[in-house]
């Protein structure tokens, strides 16, 4: 087991890659779904001040 | 059908749409994604040159096509947006960018981890990917600057449209000059240019990594894209009849 | 009923005419020639003084200093190029004129290049010889000075129709331009130090033949449509 993790020396270098793969992906994810948010709620502060006015 | 394309280019319709699809993109691109890493990591054998350290491949390739791709299409939108006319192709556009430079810096960062074990150093001046990696994220660096220094939406994408023409057109040459120039020098080159001679239990985890990549790319850009829309036309009825309905938002 | 007929000049006339303007203006004002050029002769002072005069050093690097020097001050003298006519207005004025915008894009980087990449090469010998490069390179190098500020003229000149009269557009400028003008610096500066170790170097130049004529029928095109966007 121990040896499948080691990656046979090579392990440091194999896996930093995979886990900053996986963080670039996190972090796109992340960051897309802040900005929906972010503009939904901006859309709804908008819309709600347009229909106080009305 | 092409009333289809028509509505396409409708923002309301194309949110709608794009929503609907998302999960599509995504659950079978993680899916395929997993699989990849997986096979790449424990089922596929070692490298008789490499060792376990080609595994890096799994990730650098997909990165390094995504950056490519996600460049062309970030001009190829910007293009039908600046002869088109059309905003959402612009939006398209807008919102490839940081996707586009996200994977190139992972496939520059793997890149650079995979030559230490190889060659020795962290950065090889020599290897033509690595260089041509780096100029596109200069490339994808000055997009994003023109288009933040421009205030006004529709001059920004007009411009950064014309720029990314200019710069797709200028991809090629970039390549071509690099490898012409680490020819020059003999430096070695990380991806071994065997391509598909290589063993089927390597090349079915690169093909599911890259085509799983490709699938979460589109579906982070139609999330992207979806908040872009929502942006650019928040004061429309549209919009309004959208928020002030109870029903599925976002 | 047809349009009225147009008399005034011709394609030809129109490319003369912009390219006689802008050189009586750098005529007018010299300084905006010879800055760049002093920038060049300063920029190749600085490597021997940071490195120390050690001739074979020197000899060998100096195709890329020499090389990497004319690509900054082209990208200097590039920020002025749409920026006086911006600033009292004659931009517009050019807009409106019923000569094709490209013609007239094509005649400001022609007048631009004869003024700044024209004397880059000239200036260049003396460089190179201060820089103990073999004398059999000097032909090569100015050659493929002379190709390659023409395509970084034409190249550069999409850039700041781009970024005219933007905040910061300087850095803008370069941040846009320098990734655009490495294949240019690639194949100019490799091309001379090949020449100077006696390789063949047919291709570099061929390449840079190439580019040049690509830039010169196309760039103009990319520099019209960028100033009717920044100037709307």
């Amino acid at each position: 087991m121990m040896e499948k993790l080691s990656m046979g020396a090579y392990g440091g270098y194999v896996w930093s890659c995979y886990a900053i793969a996986l963080l670039v992906v996190v972090v796109n994810e992340w960051r897309a779904r802040r900005r929906q948010r972010v503009e939904y709620r901006d859309a709804e502060v908008l819309v709600k001040a347009i229909e106080e006015k009305r | 059908m092409w009333t289809f394309f028509h509505k396409l280019a409708s923002p309301p319709h194309f949110y709608r749409l794009a929503r609907a699809l998302t999960p599509w993109f995504s659950v079978p691109g993680y899916l395929l994604i997993a699989y990849g890493t997986f096979a790449g990591l424990f089922l596929a054998p070692p490298d008789y040159q490499q060792g376990d350290a080609y595994r890096i491949i799994y990730v650098h390739v997909p990165a390094a096509y995504l950056s490519m791709m996600a460049y062309m299409v970030m001009a190829i939108a910007g293009g039908i947006g600046l002869v088109w006319r059309m905003k959402l192709a612009h939006a398209v556009a807008a919102s490839a960018a940081p996707i586009g430079a996200s994977f190139t810096f992972l496939a520059l960062l793997t890149g650079s981890v995979w030559g230490r074990p190889m060659w020795g150093t962290w950065w090889e001046w020599g290897d033509p990917r690595l260089m041509s990696e780096l100029i596109l994220l200069f490339l994808y660096f000055g997009y994003m600057a023109l288009r933040s220094a421009i205030d006004d939406t529709a001059k920004a994408d007009k411009a950064s449209a014309v720029l990314a023409v200019v710069g797709a057109v200028n991809v090629p040459v970039i390549h071509y000059s690099v490898e012409w120039w680490s020819s020059l020098h003999q430096g070695p080159t990380l991806v071994r240019e065997g391509g598909p001679a290589m063993d089927t239990a390597m090349l079915y985890p690169l093909l599911a990594m890259i085509l799983g990549f490709t699938l979460v790319f589109a579906s982070l850009l139609l999330r992207r894209v979806r908040a872009e829309v929502l942006h650019r036309e928040r004061r429309t009825r549209w919009v309004r009849e959208m928020v002030l309905s109870p029903d599925g938002k976002l | 009923m047809s349009a009225p007929e147009y008399t005034g000049p011709g394609l030809l006339a129109g490319l003369a005419g912009m390219i006689h303007r802008d050189l009586l203006l750098v005529w007018k004002r010299p300084g905006d020639a010879l800055n760049p050029l002093f920038f060049f002769a300063m920029v190749c002072t600085l490597f021997p003084l940071a490195t120390g005069p050690s001739v074979e050093q020197l000899a060998f690097a100096g195709p890329g200093v020499l090389w990497v020097a004319a690509l900054l001050a082209t990208l200097l003298s590039l920020n002025n190029l749409f920026l006086g006519d911006f600033d009292d207005g004659s931009l517009e004025q050019l807009l409106l004129s019923p000569q094709p915008l490209a013609i007239l894009a094509l005649g400001k980087s022609v007048a631009h290049w004869l003024t700044s990449g024209l004397p880059l090469v000239i200036l260049s010998p003396l460089l190179a010889m201060a820089y103990r490069m073999p004398v059999d390179t000097i032909g090569v190098l100015m050659v493929t000075l002379a190709l390659g500020t023409i395509s970084l003229s034409l190249l550069g000149s999409v850039g700041a129709a781009l970024t005219v009269g933007l905040h910061r557009g300087t850095a803008l400028l370069s941040l846009l331009a320098l990734p655009l003008a490495m294949p240019v610096l690639i194949f100019g500066a490799r091309t001379v130090s090949l020449a100077a170790a006696g390789d063949v170097y047919s291709m570099g130049v061929f390449a840079l033949g190439a580019y040049a004529v690509a830039t010169v029928s196309l760039a103009p095109f990319a520099t019209a449509a960028a100033l009717r966007i920044s100037n709307e």
